[in-house]
Order: structure tokens, then C-alpha cells, then sequence
């Protein structure tokens, strides 16, 4: 049942890249039950525009779950408490009337804060561009099932490809790692055939560039694969080590 | 060599390094604590394995440069990877919370590993770097137990190293690449099970002992 709300929010506030930042207070009254946490601070903007202050930044766009555009840390937990659900799609319904939210911008050195809670991921995008594709020649569309693929096998490659590259993992992981992602990225071409040929070049290239970036390092907490909206499994960050082990030692790539 | 450091000297190598010389540790362990174990059997039992086991020579002196070698690469990148773990959020969270995949076991990894480090060069000039000449390995050990702070020391010790042990076992697993639905809930499991069999059966000692005296 439609209900209405009154909460209270802290929220990150920064001007801009490298400034100093801090919480700010706001009251969101009459917030229905019905809206999702993103509609909650459209409401939010809108009373801070017509007040003629600066609205919250915040990054989204499909706002149905598959984009990856949107996050942010919501009572310390990255796309708030609900499990296998992004901002977007968590409704204000897991909320109750007088309770504080505290909302926070993803933190780690490779994400840089670009403004209030909208943070550069271009990092992933390094990550992809260093290996996180196969390299083939668009001719003729290929025939359906020319090439067999195990239903076990084309399940866990859907799996790995499931991820939106929201960047939750790094956010959640108290290492601020990116495993996850890369692993997820790696598993998805590492399990398919069309993936294999490039498979040690790609283990390599995509692990290289991660710890360029300044992600931190996994340690197997597991916070990880318990905030992902997509529910990836932390067995990807295992086939990405043994892909990486097999490349770096077993390979002729340097 | 430049393929070797390359590929070890990344994220992943490193989680490599520490997982090989993590796991040898849990070996080393469970071959400790059956040695040890031959206390409950009385002082000649416990005097003759220790005497068994130095007759082992230059078997031993190896064995023993070879662990040396090894906690240095296990504390040296456990050490970087915690500073570097450290710098990759220079700005924390205000609000923690966990979303169920933390244990004790993993959140305290580092300060459960320098707690180890202390105790480790502490036991080692209690029970190894003492002159053996006039005495057995059994009055030594029982003249450190008879006082209370060594019993203490100790089975808080063997505390902090079930907690390592109950995440770093399974971990080294998942590390190494051993992630596979039909064993990693054995292994979770025996990670339980090894941390308490190393926290019940080292911790007692101690107190058996100072019971003994
Ligand atoms: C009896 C002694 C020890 C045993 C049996 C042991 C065992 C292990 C194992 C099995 C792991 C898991 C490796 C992995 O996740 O891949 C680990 C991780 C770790 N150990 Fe130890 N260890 C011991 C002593 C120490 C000491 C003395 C230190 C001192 C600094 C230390 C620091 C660490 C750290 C920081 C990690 C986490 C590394 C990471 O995943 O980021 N350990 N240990
Ligand atoms: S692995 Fe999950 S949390 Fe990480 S980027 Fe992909 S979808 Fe987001
Ligand atoms: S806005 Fe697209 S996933 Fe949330």
C-alpha cells in the first residue's frame, strides 16, 4: 500500500574533483513509498533548484537496472541494503517514516569523486580497453550453434557477462579491489571459444592494468559478491587467477 | 627472470605468494602440533620426539632456512598488500556496514598476521635459541609454564592463530583458483574445523602444563 514518508538525509556534498567535501542535512517530507531511492532525490533537487541552491549530482540513465550508471552508498552499504538490486531499483519502501539516510559517493583512489556522489569510473573502462574484448573481423552473421557450446558452460558465461560494470564491488570491497569486475570481464571470454585464442594476452593485460589504476587487492572478503546487483560470484575471481596463472606461467606471452 | 617477476609481482602473484607460503605454514603447523601432542603422553615422550627430531641434522637446519625464506616472502607481501590495500581508499566511509561476506577471521588478516610475527620471535627465544646443554626441551617448557604470564601470552596466541587460520585456509584456496561448487563448502568447512583443532589443541598446552607443575 502507497504510503508516505518523512526522512532525513546526509548526504555528500563536493563541489568538484580533489576539493574538500563534507555531509549536508536535508529533509525529504512526503516522500511516497512507491518511488525508487533516485526518485526520492529527484524530489530532493527539485525543492534544491526551486530554493535556488545546487542540486545533489548523482549518475544514472536507464534507471531500470541494466545500465550501470547509477550507485552510491546508502547506510554503508553500496546501492543500499536490498540485495541483487541497484540504486535505481531500490524502492522507498524499505524505508521507514523518521529514519536518517546516510548517502555517500563509491571511495577509492580509482574512482575520483567528480562531483557530490557522480565519481570518474573511467578506470573500467582501461580495464576493457587493455583486453576485454576478442578481436574478429565482422563478415556474414555466423550460423546459430556452428560452434557447441555445454548449456553448463554458455550458463556460466551469461553469469559473467550479467555484470553492468556499476562498480559496487570496488565500492563495497574494503580493499577497494576490482577483482569482481575483472574477474567477471575475463570469465566471460575466457569460457567461450571465440574467447579463447586471446585468453593469456587478455589475463595479463586486464591484471597489469588493475594494478596500474591503483585498485587494492582482493583478500577473499566476499563483501564483494554479496553487494553486486548481478549477484557475480567471486568463482570468476578464481578462474581469473587460474586464467592468469596459466598465462604468466604456462604461456609463451610475456 | 623478467616473465617470473612480471607475473609474480602483480596483484595476483602476490595473492599467489601468500597463499603457497600460507598454506605451507598450515602444514607446518599441523606437523607442530602432532610433535607437540606427545607431551600428553609424559616428559620421555615429548623429550625423545624432540631428540628424534634433531637427529634429523642438516635435514632440519634446512627445513628450518626454508621457513625462515618463507615467513619472510609471507610477512614481507603480506605487509605491502596491506599498505597497498590501505592507499587504495584514501578516503574511508562514514557509515561501515557489512553486507554478510566479512568474518573475524577476514577483517583482522593483518593484525592477526603481526600478532603472529611478535609471538613467533618471542616463542622462538623462549624454547629455540636457549642453551640446551644442562636441561631437557620438557623442563624448558615446563619452567616457562609454571608462571602465569606465559600461559596467558601463549594461549592467546594460539587464539589469534586459529582466527588467521579460520580465513587464510579456505582463502589460499580461492587464491590458488580452487573455487568449484561441489568442494568449496568442504573447504569452508575444514577451515572451521582446522582453526579450532589449531586453537584447541596448541592452546591447551600450556595449561596443561602449568597444571602439571
Ligand atoms: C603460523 C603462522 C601463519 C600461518 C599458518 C599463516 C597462514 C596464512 C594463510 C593460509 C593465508 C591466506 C593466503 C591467501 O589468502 O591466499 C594468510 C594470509 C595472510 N597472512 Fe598469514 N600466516 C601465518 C603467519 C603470518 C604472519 C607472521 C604474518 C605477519 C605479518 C601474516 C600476515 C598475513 C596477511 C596480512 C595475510 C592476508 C594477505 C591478503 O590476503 O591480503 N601471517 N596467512
Ligand atoms: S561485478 Fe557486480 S558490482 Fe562489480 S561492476 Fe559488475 S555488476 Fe557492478
Ligand atoms: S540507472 Fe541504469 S542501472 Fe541504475
Amino acid at each position: 500500500m502507497t504510503k508516505s514518508i518523512n526522512i532525513t538525509l546526509n548526504v555528500w556534498r563536493q563541489k568538484s574533483a580533489g576539493v574538500k567535501g563534507g555531509f549536508e542535512t536535508y529533509h525529504a517530507a512526503n516522500i511516497s513509498t512507491d518511488m525508487s531511492f533516485l526518485e526520492m532525490i529527484d524530489v530532493v533537487n527539485e525543492q534544491l533548484t526551486l530554493d535556488g541552491r545546487d542540486p545533489i549530482a548523482f549518475d544514472h540513465d536507464c534507471r531500470e537496472g541494466i545500465c550501470g550508471m547509477c550507485g552510491a552508498v546508502v547506510n554503508g552499504r553500496a546501492h543500499g541494503p536490498e540485495e541483487g538490486t541497484t540504486l535505481c531499483q531500490l524502492h522507498m519502501r524499505y524505508f521507514s517514516n523518521g529514519d536518517t539516510i546516510v548517502i555517500e559517493p563509491w571511495r577509492a583512489k580509482a574512482f575520483p569523486i567528480l562531483k557530490d556522489l557522480a565519481v570518474d569510473r573511467s578506470a573500467f573502462d582501461e580495464i576493457i580497453v587493455a583486453g576485454g574484448y576478442i578481436s574478429v573481423n565482422t563478415g556474414g552473421a555466423p550460423d546459430a550453434n556452428a560452434i557447441p557450446i555445454s548449456q553448463e558452460i554458455a550458463e556460466k558465461a551469461m553469469d559473467a557477462a550479467a555484470c553492468i560494470g556499476c562498480g559496487a564491488c570496488v565500492a563495497s570491497c574494503p580493499n577497494a579491489s576490482a577483482m569482481l569486475f575483472a574477474g567477471a570481464k575475463i570469465s566471460q571470454l575466457a569460457l567461450l571459444p571465440q574467447g579463447r585464442p586471446e585468453a593469456a594476452q587478455r589475463a595479463l593485460a586486464m591484471v597489469r592494468k588493475m594494478d596500474e589504476l591503483c585498485f587494492g587487492n582482493c583478500s577473499n572478503e566476499r563483501e564483494c559478491e554479496a553487494e553486486c546487483p548481478k549477484e557475480i560470484s567471486i568463482s570468476n575471481i578464481a578462474r581469473m587467477n587460474r586464467e592468469f596463472f596459466k598465462a604468466g606461467i604456462g604461456s609463451a606471452v610475456m | 627472470m623478467n616473465w617470473f617477476t612480471n607475473t609474480l609481482w602483480t596483484s595476483v602473484g602476490k595473492k599467489l605468494l601468500m597463499a603457497v607460503t600460507g598454506l605451507f605454514f598450515c602444514v607446518f603447523l599441523a606437523l607442530h602440533l602432532v610433535g607437540n601432542l606427545t607431551i600428553y603422553a609424559g616428559k620421555d615422550a615429548f623429550n625423545s620426539y624432540a631428540e628424534h627430531l634433531h637427529s634429523l641434522g642438516p635435514l632440519l637446519t634446512a627445513a628450518e632456512w626454508g621457513m625462515l625464506l618463507f615467513a619472510l616472502i609471507h610477512i614481507c607481501t603480506g605487509l605491502l598488500l596491506f599498505y597497498q590495500n590501505f592507499t587504495a581508499r584514501p578516503e574511508r566511509y562514514a557509515v561501515n556496514k557489512r553486507a554478510g561476506g566479512r568474518t573475524l577471521g577476514s577483517a583482522t588478516m593483518p593484525y592477526t598476521g603481526v600478532i603472529l610475527l611478535l609471538f613467533v620471535i618471542y616463542h622462538l627465544f623462549n624454547f629455540h635459541f636457549v642453551d640446551k646443554t644442562h636441561t631437557t626441551i620438557f623442563q624448558i617448557v615446563s619452567t616457562a609454564f609454571s608462571k602465569p604470564s606465559y600461559v596467558v601470552i601463549y594461549t592467546f596466541a594460539m587464539i589469534v592463530a586459529a582466527v588467521h587460520v579460520s580465513h587464510g585456509f579456505w582463502s589460499a584456496f580461492q587464491t590458488l583458483g580452487a573455487n568449484h561448487p561441489k568442494y568449496t563448502p568442504f573447504l569452508k568447512g575444514l577451515s572451521l574445523v582446522f582453526s579450532l583443532i589449531v586453537g584447541i589443541g596448541f592452546g591447551f598446552i600450556p595449561i596443561y602444563v602449568s597444571l602439571l607443575v
